[in-house]
């Protein structure tokens, strides 16, 4: 469902020239979660913002169910793809309650009964009508990330971009939240994206995985060959025996 | 591990008073600590960062502490005023904090910010100082540490920031390290690395380390004892070997919600509070 | 645990406190009033502010009920057989030099001096306000014009361009209001441009960006409400310096013309007898005083109120 062809991604900066992803090719199917793990600085969030538009690719490189996107969104490509930040505390609008929030992309698109849709994107994501009318402020950091998933997934979309979406949470709530993601996920029959550093989450979610180094795709391993070690490049191999822990034992 | 112990603290409370009540940060936490490793693990709001900051006696105004005892190597801390507390930190007892890039000035080279840290606590020439600062760059494994000594923090990446950060508060020889997520915010390769520097380090000075973080998985396989904090009370103490033996349904819920690579769930188990923890 | 607004919460019925301050507000009008009640408490916890504020609405109410507390005595009747009369049981503040009643042409300047800083706040704030927001979330060339045209006005010494005003169009209140206006609006287009680069690069405004909103949308709707914060607060320590510049015009005869009472050209009025007949210029010059102490610290409060740094 989506292609990925040689996506490359430069920053040019007050003469610096940082090329923050290179020629990244990757396809996801249908329904699948795909994962992009990899360090800071792999380019594995800028992959996403590029898919997103949030960002701008050097060259059109993507492909969705065939057809082929620019280097920029429009409003009707608002209602294929959705996004989830990693930071809870900056994603939503701090003078605005939950309800504004989740209201805001209905009113965008004039979507009838904004109120009802509402209230069931709020039930989707385990929120209660107590929590509606909050501001961010008033919630925590795992209500904060259900609302910013509730708005992602308020306007239907295929496909759901997740940039680090439990990084930020402590690892109880961040239980939670995966789960949630993972309910989710069947029931809105999203296609996504998840990207993070944690091996742990990735191989939880994902069916597939890649690994990013320094811009560059080091390689793809589905999910079983991810858990035994089986990789074949060694940055994989340091990845996986990292996130194991620390061990005394002479590396 | 010596005989007397080097930490002993007996009921540590911690209150904040504010508009909406007084906040109990750290209620009545008793633990004594030897010339060993002992993780604190709690999660955001258990209180685990602001008990090592009462250890230091950096807890910030309108903060309260109160304990039945907190002593340290016999010296009583609780009734340390300001000028006693700045001849033990740093020479005695030590803090590496979580970000070098918040925890080093940026305006001062890294090289003199690590003599500084050596001539507060010892009165030494300048070029002593120096050949000191140069040997803790070496030791925290740092290459080229003659070249290093005259970069500025934002030139350093994480890892080496920290390692930065570790030689300052070395330097001075601290019977006593508490590192307050020092390995967060790094990448998962580096923080390693990080890890064995800080394990080399404290089992050559015989140091007693106090290692607060989120992460069980680093503290179980870093530490030689645990303490889990919730709510400001250390619900369970156990050697951390022994940990999947746990006995507080908070730690083994915890343990059970970390999605880990070698045990595949279809949900991750969900922490179930129980109000009864907080009491 | 007791609020300062001990004594009016105690005539609130218990169950309106309780409306507004609940953590499970059901709808967004109590949740607006709920937090609008929060902040009127944190202004009012805090002393300072709180005397700040005091003093405004004293201000205000002053202005709007002039004649009544002038007592219905006119503010430009002239007595010449009681001129320059010191403060007695008769004439509170005592008279000036044409026998007219200082008390009563001080309380009556409150409404010259509201008037000014009100036209000049209106036109300011929105001025400002729109040229930052566009210079900042546009950037580029429009950025950079907007940004140079504000430097220009910057440039100008706000008394002398009051001056140069004055010679041109004729002295007099709206022309001193227009002077310093024009003086007066860059520093607002700076600090909303500063304010929108920040916020413009939150990810709840990314968030709106890849949920479609228009630029226009995202301006208005997402920025401007997280720029008037700080606007307000600058505008409120603006106003004393607004009031000492119209009364400086004042002073100068350039702004409010006699026998307007303004506090400024009061105070002129009386620097020929200062010595003798102190209250000619010092009660007005009190008046100043008070009310731009007033403003300041209600500044200071509402910047504690917005952005508290203390916690």
């Amino acid at each position: 469902m989506i292609e990925v062809n040689d996506l490359s991604v430069t920053f040019r900066h007050a003469g610096h020239i940082i090329p923050a992803v290179r020629g990244v090719s990757f396809a996801v199917a249908e329904g699948e979660t795909f994962g992009v793990v990899g360090e800071s600085g792999s380019g594995k969030s800028t992959i996403l913002k590029a898919i997103a538009g949030l960002v701008k690719a050097d060259a059109p490189s993507l492909k969705i169910n065939g057809q082929s996107l620019g280097l920029t969104r429009s409003k009707a490509d608002r209602y294929l793809m959705q996004f989830v930040f990693q930071d809870p505390y900056g994603s939503l609008h701090p003078r605005q309650t939950v309800d504004d929030i989740l209201r805001e992309p209905l009113l965008i698109h004039g979507v009838a009964d904004a109120a009802e849709k509402v209230t069931v994107a709020l039930g989707d994501v385990g929120l209660l009508p107590l929590h509606r009318f909050r501001y961010p402020h008033q919630l925590s950091g795992g209500q904060r990330q259900r609302v910013a998933i509730a708005r992602a997934l308020i306007l239907r979309p295929r496909i759901l971009l997740l940039d680090e979406p439990t990084s930020a949470l402590d690892v109880s709530v961040q239980a939670e939240i995966l789960n949630l993601i993972s309910r989710l996920r069947r029931s809105y029959q999203l296609t996504s994206i998840l990207v993070s550093h944690d091996l742990g989450v990735v191989a939880h979610l994902c069916s597939r995985i890649a690994i990013m180094q320094s811009g560059r795709l080091v390689e793809v391993l589905d999910v079983d060959s991810l858990r035994r070690g089986r990789a074949k490049q060694a940055y994989s191999l340091e990845l996986l025996s990292a996130s194991r822990g620390f061990s005394r034992s002479p590396s | 591990m010596s005989q007397s112990p080097l930490l002993e603290v007996e009921d540590l409370s911690v209150s904040f008073p504010g508009r909406g009540g007084i906040t109990r940060a750290v209620r009545n936490a008793t633990f004594s600590l030897g010339r060993e490793r002992l993780g604190i693990v709690g999660e955001s709001g258990s209180g685990k960062s602001t008990a090592g900051r009462a250890l230091l006696g950096l807890v910030p105004p309108p903060g309260i502490v109160t304990a039945k005892r907190m002593s340290f190597a016999g010296l009583d801390l609780i009734s340390l005023r300001d000028v006693d507390w700045q001849a033990l930190r740093g020479r005695r007892i030590s803090m590496v904090m979580q970000d070098p890039k918040y925890s080093l000035n940026p305006v001062i080279k890294i090289g003199d910010q690590v003599q500084e840290a050596y001539r507060l606590h010892h009165r030494s020439t300048s070029e002593e100082a120096r050949r000191r600062a140069l040997a803790m760059l070496d030791a925290v494994k740092i290459r080229d540490p003659d070249l290093v000594y005259h970069f500025y923090p934002h030139q350093l990446s994480g890892g080496m920031g920290q390692r930065a950060m570790i030689a300052m508060m070395l330097i001075a020889e601290p019977d006593l390290l508490i590192a307050d997520e020092p390995t967060s915010a790094l990448d998962v390769t580096v923080q390693n690395q990080v890890l064995r520097i800080l394990d080399d380090l404290v089992t050559d000075r015989g140091m007693g380390l106090i290692f607060i973080s989120h992460n069980l998985t680093i503290v179980s396989s870093f530490c030689d004892r645990v303490l889990v904090m919730y709510g400001g009370r250390i619900v369970e103490e156990c050697q951390a070997n022994a940990l999947q033996a746990a006995k507080h349904p908070y730690t083994r819920a915890l343990l059970k919600a970390a999605p880990s690579l070698d045990h595949p769930l279809t949900e991750l188990a969900v922490v179930k509070r129980n109000p009864e923890w907080l009491l | 645990m007791s609020s300062p607004l001990d004594p009016p919460s105690s005539e609130m019925q218990p169950s309106l406190r309780q409306w507004l301050t609940s953590d499970a507000p059901a709808s967004r009008r109590q949740a607006m009033l709920g937090n609008f009640y929060r902040a009127v408490v944190t202004l009012c916890s805090n002393p300072a502010a709180l005397t700040g504020l005091l003093i405004v609405l004293t201000l205000i109410l002053i202005a709007i009920f002039a004649p009544l507390i002038a007592g219905h005595v006119s503010p430009i009747h002239q007595s010449l057989a009681d001129r320059l009369a010191p403060p007695s049981s008769l004439y509170w503040f005592g008279t000036d030099e044409l026998g007219r009643d200082i008390f009563s042409r001080t309380v009556h300047g409150a409404r010259v001096t509201l008037t000014i800083v009100m036209l000049v706040s209106v036109v300011v704030a929105p001025i400002g306000l729109a040229v930052g927001l566009l210079a900042g979330y546009l950037g580029g060339w429009v950025d950079a014009v907007l940004m140079r045209i504000t430097d220009i006005f910057l440039a100008f010494p706000r008394l002398v361009l009051a001056l140069a005003f004055a010679a041109a169009l004729g002295p007099g209140i709206e022309n001193a209001v227009i002077a310093i206006s024009l003086t007066a609006w860059p520093p607002y287009a700076r600090i909303a441009r500063a304010e929108t680069v920040t916020i413009a690069r939150s990810g709840f405004i990314s968030a709106i960006v890849l949920q479609g909103a228009s630029t226009w949308r995202i301006l208005f709707r997402h920025i401007m409400p997280l720029c008037l914060s700080s606007l307000i607060v600058r505008l409120t320590l603006d106003m004393a310096g607004i009031i000492l510049t119209a009364a400086g015009l004042g002073f100068l005869g350039l702004g409010a013309q006699p026998p307007t009472p303004e506090w400024g050209a009061m105070v002129s009025a009386g620097r020929d007898v200062i010595l003798d007949q102190w209250w000619v210029a010092t009660i007005p010059g009190i008046a100043i005083f008070v009310v731009s102490l007033g403003f300041n610290l209600l500044g200071d409060g509402l910047r504690d109120v917005f952005d508290p740094k203390s916690t």
